[in-house]
């Protein structure tokens, strides 16, 4: 008898296209929340996969800060016609300027977390039922208890005490008008696993992954990168350093790390010995203890 | 590499997270900025030691309360395997998530205290394994050090686990490994307090014991998902059915029958994600086939092979669990989720409610409250297409649904 059995990236993928083609057949008006960011990335690639050769059965969803990476916004406009998907992108400046949010103020000012509403907004305004999200539980604590059906209610709200059970392969997506769904096919992928995937399928990724020369400041213990969108202090001096991003958001809260990791082994390598999380860039996570729960709750990704 | 799931419960007295947060630490998987977060909680919360259950449980009421509410799943790789962990709570009152994440496990870890030996908790979490059908229990008899590393106070934990397991069907095997998770006592490193002790470090038997899955490869059922048709001119006349496989082997050119229609066609192509034609498609693969013939098929709707189908009825007899603080309702009708399909379906009797603390069978009870689990007879409004739980878990497995509230009400497995 032949031994039936599958590696660890071939069973993560096809989990991950279960949930995909699920969320394509439980609701009515789904889309891919896209940022451009490696896991956004991951779940495209794998969304054309779950529908071939049919194209994506649903739009790509972009929530833009206006605080962006050129590399970024470039590298998404040429993926999306790539993949030949169509995209919605919501804005954060217009949330502003309708004033349903606040800009804030300061050297650490972001809109990080203005993006909630800017989200919750499009997803009214478009209807859509459910938005499928690059969310990882190995990324941080409250993301470990989360659902690959996670609901959310009238307000975008996530209960995270009172979640829906979900066992084996079957996921309820139902729900009640105005309530909508965020749905995580790639919950059981670690950040390895994102990074060796990536290297198998042999999918191009935006530039900033790799180690380039890059203008820097050092805050809270990572690079951020020099540009018109953060104020820097008088403290804070200016150096040109060999960088490369491990996560990429918004350019006010994501941190380079230093490094020569210039092709995908080397990243590799590199991740496979880093001693500090992924997020341990990310300035927003370390607002608080329960930063990522509280955001999340408000109707973060 | 290969991927193994395991369950773990206890609460905080248990030294669950301890263990953990052990093979976590010891394995090199906890990151520097995440045992500061820790020790700086730990710190502001006064607690004499790092504590190590910080790391797992995440969310703000878990923190304020200490104690584990919800399932975490924790990720962590040696050079020999990955794990996935699903990290669930100990108390009675939180059976359900329990369930929950045992539902995709292939072995559980059940946590002794060395002090107290087999309780009813330890009888709890065992009869939990057994009714998810998790065939693979190592037994991690903790706080040796404070039985002074006992070599006969670990014979005798053992002995009474294994009489208590005569009573629990379908374990494959049991490992039973004495451990300081304080300490670190054979939980990735051999300890020399425990010469004694011959087996391997848990650490090391998790990495090497033979699960084999827990997949069916015997019995060929294709649950289709969601119909592929481009409707392009290049794939003009393209219809493919995409699903997962739940079960036994599937071959282009072998025979198989469309379940509820009992259509025969014969298999063209399989192709896995993005179009790679493969010569075979096996559980738990996902993948997209073509027939020879065009019928009829929809979401819902079953591919097996003639000559080997399943159950087909609207009469399933079922262990469930019940979830939802509204207790069960005989003759209540509820939506039931069974591999692709859903359906309506009624109570039409409760037969025994199972105390889980003593196993004995309680008839005559009215209903199963939250945390409750009892055996049920259903019946469902169009036929399910099912196999026994026991001979594979995902078309022996459904849920129930509150049609108003849409609540995940219990989960069910089929006898």
């Amino acid at each position: 008898m032949p031994h039936y059995q599958l590696n660890q990236l071939d069973q993560l993928e096809a989990e991950a296209i279960f949930v995909l083609r699920e969320t394509a057949a439980q609701f009515q008006n789904p889309a891919l929340l896209f940022s451009g960011g490696k896991d956004s990335i991951v779940m495209a690639h794998l969304a054309a996969k779950a529908f071939w050769p049919a194209k994506i059965p649903f739009p790509l969803l972009h929530i833009d800060t206006g605080h962006n990476f050129a590399e970024t916004m470039a590298y998404r406009d040429a993926f999306t016609e790539k993949l030949g998907a169509r995209l919605v992108v919501g804005y954060v400046q217009d949330s502003i300027e309708k004033g349903r949010v606040k800009e804030e103020k300061g050297p650490y000012a972001s809109r990080n977390a203005l993006q909630s509403v800017t989200l919750l907004d499009t997803i009214e305004e478009h209807k859509f039922t459910a938005c499928l999200g690059g969310g990882r539980r190995d990324e941080e604590k409250a993301r470990a208890k989360e659902r690959f059906f996670s609901h959310r209610d009238d307000f975008g709200q996530w209960d995270p005490k009172n979640q829906r059970p979900e066992l084996w392969n079957l996921f309820n997506g139902r729900h009640h008008p105005g309530e909508h769904f965020r749905i995580f096919p790639l919950s059981n992928f670690t950040e390895m696993d994102i990074w060796m995937y990536l290297q198998r399928e042999a999918v191009d990724l935006p530039s900033l992954y790799f180690a380039h020369q890059r203008e820097v400041f050092a805050r809270h213990g990572s690079f951020l990168a020099l540009t018109e969108h953060i104020i820097r202090l008088e403290s804070e001096k200016l150096e040109r350093k060999t960088v490369r991003f491990r996560t990429i958001g918004d350019v006010t809260c994501t941190g380079a790390v230093e490094s020569n990791a210039a092709t995908l082994d080397e990243v590799i390598a590199e991740v496979a010995a880093a001693r500090q999380t992924e997020r341990g860039t990310r300035a927003d996570d370390k607002r608080s203890e329960t930063a990522m729960e509280d955001r999340k709750k408000e109707g973060y990704f | 590499m290969d991927l193994l799931r395991f369950a773990t419960a206890g609460s905080v007295d248990d030294g669950k997270s301890t263990l953990i947060g052990r093979l976590l630490y010891d394995s090199k998987s906890i990151f520097e900025d995440q045992l500061s977060a820790v020790e700086e909680s730990s710190r502001r919360r006064g607690d004499a030691v790092v504590n190590l259950a910080l790391l797992t449980d995440g969310l703000r009421a878990e923190r304020e309360q200490g104690i584990t509410i919800d399932v975490a799943y924790r990720y962590f790789a040696t050079p020999r395997r990955k794990f996935i962990i699903a990290d669930t709570p100990g108390h009675i009152q939180y059976t359900r998530n329990m369930v929950t994440g045992a539902s995709t496990a292939d072995l559980a870890i059940i946590l002794i205290d060395a002090r107290k030996g087999v309780i009813e908790q330890t009888k709890r979490h065992s009869f939990v394994a057994n009714l998810l059908k998790i065939r693979h229990l190592a037994v991690a008899v903790n706080k040796m050090d404070l039985v002074d590393y006992d070599e006969g106070v670990f014979h005798r934990i053992v002995q009474d686990f294994h009489k208590f397991a005569s009573r629990l069907d379908d374990i494959a095997e049991i490992t039973a490994i004495p451990v300081s998770a304080l300490n670190g006592d054979n939980v990735v490193e051999k300890s020399d307090k425990m010469p004694w002790f011959k087996g391997p470090s848990l650490l090391y038997h998790l990495e090497t014991v033979y699960t084999g899955g827990t997949e069916n490869h015997l019995d060929a059922r294709f649950p289709v998902q969601w119909i592929i048709r481009p409707q392009s001119r290049e794939h003009h006349d393209f219809r493919g059915y995409a699903g997962r496989v739940a079960g036994g082997v599937f071959k282009p050119g072998d025979t198989v029958s469309v379940l509820p229609s009992g259509f025969s066609t014969t298999v063209e192509k399989i192709y896995l994600p993005g179009g790679k034609e493969i010569p075979e498609a096996f559980a738990p693969q996902s993948v997209v086939m073509t027939l020879k013939d065009e019928i009829d098929i929809s979401r819902g709707d079953m591919l097996v092979k003639a000559n080997n189908p399943p159950n087909i009825g609207q009469d399933v007899e079922a262990m469930v669990c019940w979830f939802s603080q509204k207790p069960m309702e005989v003759r209540g009708k509820y939506l039931l989720r069974h591999t692709s399909k859903e359906t309506k379906a009624i109570v039409q009797e409760l037969r025994y409610q199972v105390d889980i603390e003593t196993l004995h069978k309680k008839e005559g009870v009215p209903t199963l409250a939250m945390n409750d689990v009892g055996r049920v007879g259903l019946r469902t409004a169009t036929p399910l297409f099912s196999d026994s739980y026991r001979r594979n878990r995902l078309t022996g497995s459904f849920v129930l649904v509150d049609p108003g509230t849409h609540e995940t009400v219990a989960a069910g497995m089929i006898v």
